[in-house]
């Protein structure tokens, strides 16, 4: 390899790296904080204490999660401009007013909001602390709204324009850029991911109290509903999941080639490849054990319709095959899955065995983190399945990274990993500890943190001469 | 590619710039300082100082970062590889300050060593900020349309200065921030800081400015012919005058004074800059409209940026007032 090709595969790396372990947060704190909005809203229709006690367990566990994406957040937005310095030269116009709008709207909602949510209701009352926590959780989904429609924009441009210079410019309507085709289904499929993801989240922990016995009123009541999401949610998970494919499919065969593992071209039906060891060298797929005329029933709701193979694309335009095949198929299979543990819930309801089914129980403590798995296979068969191009058919990866030497990445990336593992894994480490408690019928505020974040009216602040309203418990424990 | 638009987006970026060095400047100070308070209620007051606006305050790198990549793509395309290792440095060290932040209080027995992380992350980060100006200053090698120079350039005798007058200009900032916010033993601490650190920045920012037309002789030019001669002779006033005012109310004045007369000096530096660099975004090679992404770009994220920067402001500006007053050093029991 010569250096330019490593340092593009060791940027690479650290993109996926970095984005990897951002993407876990957010995928994390868009459901959590329609969940915090959803117990918040429940509690004041209902007058019922257990879900202002889950509100306040969830929330301190939300605070951690939102903090680290927020670091880790910080870190994307640069990396567009140290690593893939000629793509932010050529699509910056197109792609940096979609991301400034994230800041805009997003960015500056969640963490002008997020205090009063944190500062707790009894010093702001509970419409405003309400439309607080309102306001945090249309912040995530704005965020998720922007950076999703830069992403699609990526996968299928529309609205664009060539200058002089070379760089894709808006034409026409920002309507068209922002809106382009592929955007409404992964948008839609993302955070319902997200959703989804942080209904696993919640209903393992709730498990995790059942099995041992804790058999509490926030407990059940977390684990239920959980439960009901993943019932509700996974399948139109998986059908908005397959017209994301259709679209693909549409827009961009070959990425939709390589899931499927297709090489050779089928023109009577073709057959859905379940399991295989796909060999981009040879061509084919080894081992492979198919399900006849399948893959035509999917992709074109019909036995015998034909369907394209990679060899019809030339052999530097296909992504690497392996890797979408995979990571394809480990998203598909959580999702039935979790299809699978929906299902049974509502058999455990039907037979009013919902909290005292063991089994069930160690089902949802395994798939707790399943959902942070087929979120990161999910992006990786869409992100790899792209190349290799970073714009779509019209700007390849080689050719978007910065004019770094090796060296330079290597160090960053090395640096990168020390860093995430030792800072996110005492992020992580902290997150379980709250989880291994359950929610206590008299949840406290969080007491043991700094004041946080602008937007809050500490009237015992002002009435006390600005004294810190903190409990101040630290000296407490530097003893 | 219209000029007047171009202009309007180079005086947004450098007002994001500018509210992220003053805002985000005093509580990376209050880091930098962080070692020389003692453990215990002295450190969690400090840290009560900046607790309840520091998110703001980062937001608005990721708004000048963002911002200029939207509306000067070029700019950012070419100063992000050029300064590779300073950024990712800063990058690094944000990540631990802020993170240190949260889970110093989460984590008490681990409380030293996250107190640890925020300093040497805010020390980091302003140095790798400060050594950021410098190399951008000196000059940066372009070809085409990228950067064209080596891993190490940034790396000058100039550009360390930079980064130390940086790191003493934060932490002048903090202390005097304290001095504003605070009571009691850390409020004596801070003016006592102030006292070394106030004539250790005029000595910085004299070196800097000693050294800028050696490094630049463009800079030289700017300064001393007509009509950059107008703002050079009475410049030196200026500072004076803030310097002596700084002085006098670090020593009596009221609490709130020296934090403003810090960011005085820090507006004449500021002002400096911008008359040295104006009307370049890459100081000497690529001009603002070189740079400038195409119309509708800038005009779509204008209409945005007319209505929510000003809310922005507002709401940052309502949440100070609401924190206005000191930090108690016993807190609220």
């Amino acid at each position: 390899m010569t250096d330019a090709e490593t340092a593009l595969l060791l940027a690479r790396i650290q993109f996926a790296f970095t984005i990897s372990f951002h993407f876990i947060f957010p995928a994390f704190s868009i459901g959590l904080a329609s969940y915090l909005a959803v117990l918040e809203g429940l509690w004041l229709r209902t007058g019922d204490s257990v879900y202002l006690n889950l509100f306040r367990y969830w929330m301190k566990i939300f605070a951690i999660a939102f903090a680290m994406g927020v670091v880790s957040g910080i870190v994307m937005s640069y990396q567009f401009g140290t690593n893939w310095s000629v793509f932010s030269d050529k699509a910056g116009p197109v792609i940096g007013p979609l991301m400034a709008y994230e800041v805009l709207t997003a960015f500056f909602l969640e963490a002008g909001f997020l205090g009063v949510m944190l500062f707790g209701m009894s010093r702001v009352g509970k419409g405003l602390h309400y439309f607080a926590t309102l306001m945090v959780a249309v912040g995530t989904l704005l965020s998720a709204f922007w950076i999703l429609s830069a992403n699609s924009w990526m996968q299928t441009p529309t609205g664009w324009a060539m200058n002089d210079v070379g760089q894709f410019v808006p034409a026409g309507s920002w309507i068209d850029i922002i809106f382009n085709p592929s955007f409404p289904y992964r948008l839609v499929h993302t955070v319902i991911a997200a959703f989804l993801t942080t209904a696993l989240v919640v209903g393992g922990v709730g498990a995790w109290h059942l099995l041992k016995g804790r058999d509490l009123p926030g407990v059940r009541k977390m684990f239920s509903m959980a439960m009901w999401m993943a019932a509700v949610v996974a399948p139109i998970q998986i059908v908005v999941g397959d017209f994301h494919g259709l679209n693909t499919l549409e827009h961009q065969p070959q990425k939709v080639m390589a899931m499927e593992g297709h090489f050779e071209s089928y023109p009577n039906g073709a057959p859905l490849i379940l399991f295989g060891i796909p060999d981009s060298q040879a061509e084919t797929v080894h081992a492979s054990v198919e399900v006849p005329y399948l893959s035509s029933l999917i992709l074109h709701h019909g036995l015998y319709e034909p369907v394209e193979g990679l060899k019809t694309v030339p052999r530097d335009e296909r992504p690497p095959v392996g890797i979408v095949f995979w990571s394809f198929r480990v998203m598909v299979a959580l999702g039935f899955l979790m299809l699978g543990l929906g299902l049974w819930s509502l058999l455990a309801r039907a037979r009013r065995r919902l909290y005292d089914w063991r089994r069930l129980h160690r089902f949802a403590l395994i798939m707790g983190p399943a959902g942070f798995v087929a979120v990161i296979a999910g992006w990786v068969t869409t992100e790899v399945g792209r190349q290799p191009y970073v714009i779509y058919n019209l700007l390849r990866t080689e050719d978007a990274v910065s004019p770094l030497a090796s060296p330079a990445v290597s160090a960053s990336l090395i640096a990168f990993v020390i860093v995430y593992f030792t800072v996110f894994a005492a992020g992580t480490v902290y997150i379980l500890k709250l989880m291994a408690h359950p929610p206590h019928p008299a949840e406290p505020e969080p007491a043991e943190a700094p004041i946080r974040t602008a937007g809050i009216t500490p009237a015992a602040s002002v009435e006390h001469g600005g004294a810190n309203p903190r409990p101040d418990r630290s000296e407490e424990a530097e003893r | 590619m219209n000029p007047d638009l171009t202009v309007l987006w180079a005086f947004i970026i450098a007002f994001a710039v500018a509210a992220y060095v003053v805002m985000d400047g005093f509580d990376l100070g209050i880091g930098i300082l962080f070692k020389f308070f003692t453990v215990g209620k002295e450190r969690d007051q400090a840290m009560n100082a900046v607790a309840p606006v520091w998110d703001g305050n980062e937001t608005w790198l990721v708004m000048g970062g963002g911002g200029l990549m939207a509306a000067f793509p070029l700019a950012y395309a070419i100063v992000l590889p050029a300064l590779y290792a300073p950024i990712i440095a800063m990058l690094l060290g944000l990540i631990f300050r802020g993170v240190a932040f949260e889970f110093r209080w989460r984590d008490p027995r681990h409380r030293r060593g996250w107190d640890l992380g925020f300093m040497l992350g805010s020390l980091i980060a302003t140095f790798a900020q400060g050594i950021t100006l410098g190399a951008l200053l000196q000059g940066i090698m372009v070809e085409g349309r990228a950067y064209a120079g080596g891993w190490w350039d940034w790396l000058t005798p100039f550009s360390l200065l930079t980064g130390l007058s940086l790191v003493i200009g934060y932490a002048l900032l903090g202390a005097t921030w304290l001095i504003w916010k605070s009571e009691g033993r850390l409020h004596d601490d801070a003016r006592r800081f102030a006292k070394w650190l106030m004539p250790a920045l005029l000595v910085a920012i004299g070196a800097v400015s000693l050294a800028t037309p050696f490094v630049e002789p463009k800079y030289y030019e700017r300064w001393f012919e007509f009509p950059g001669l107008l703002v050079a002779v009475p410049m030196p006033l200026f500072f004076g005058a803030a310097a002596l005012a700084l002085w006098w109310s670090i020593g009596r004045g009221r609490d709130w004074m020296p934090f403003v007369f810090t960011l005085v000096i820090f507006a004449l530096t500021m002002l400096g800059l911008a008359i040295s660099i104006w009307p370049d975004v890459i100081p000497g090679r690529v001009s603002i409209w070189e740079a400038a992404a195409p119309e509708s770009s800038q005009i779509f994220m204008l209409v945005g940026s007319a209505v929510l920067i000003p809310l922005i402001l507002a709401y940052t500006a309502w949440s100070y007032w609401v924190f206005r007053g000191k930090v108690g050093e016993e807190g609220y029991h």
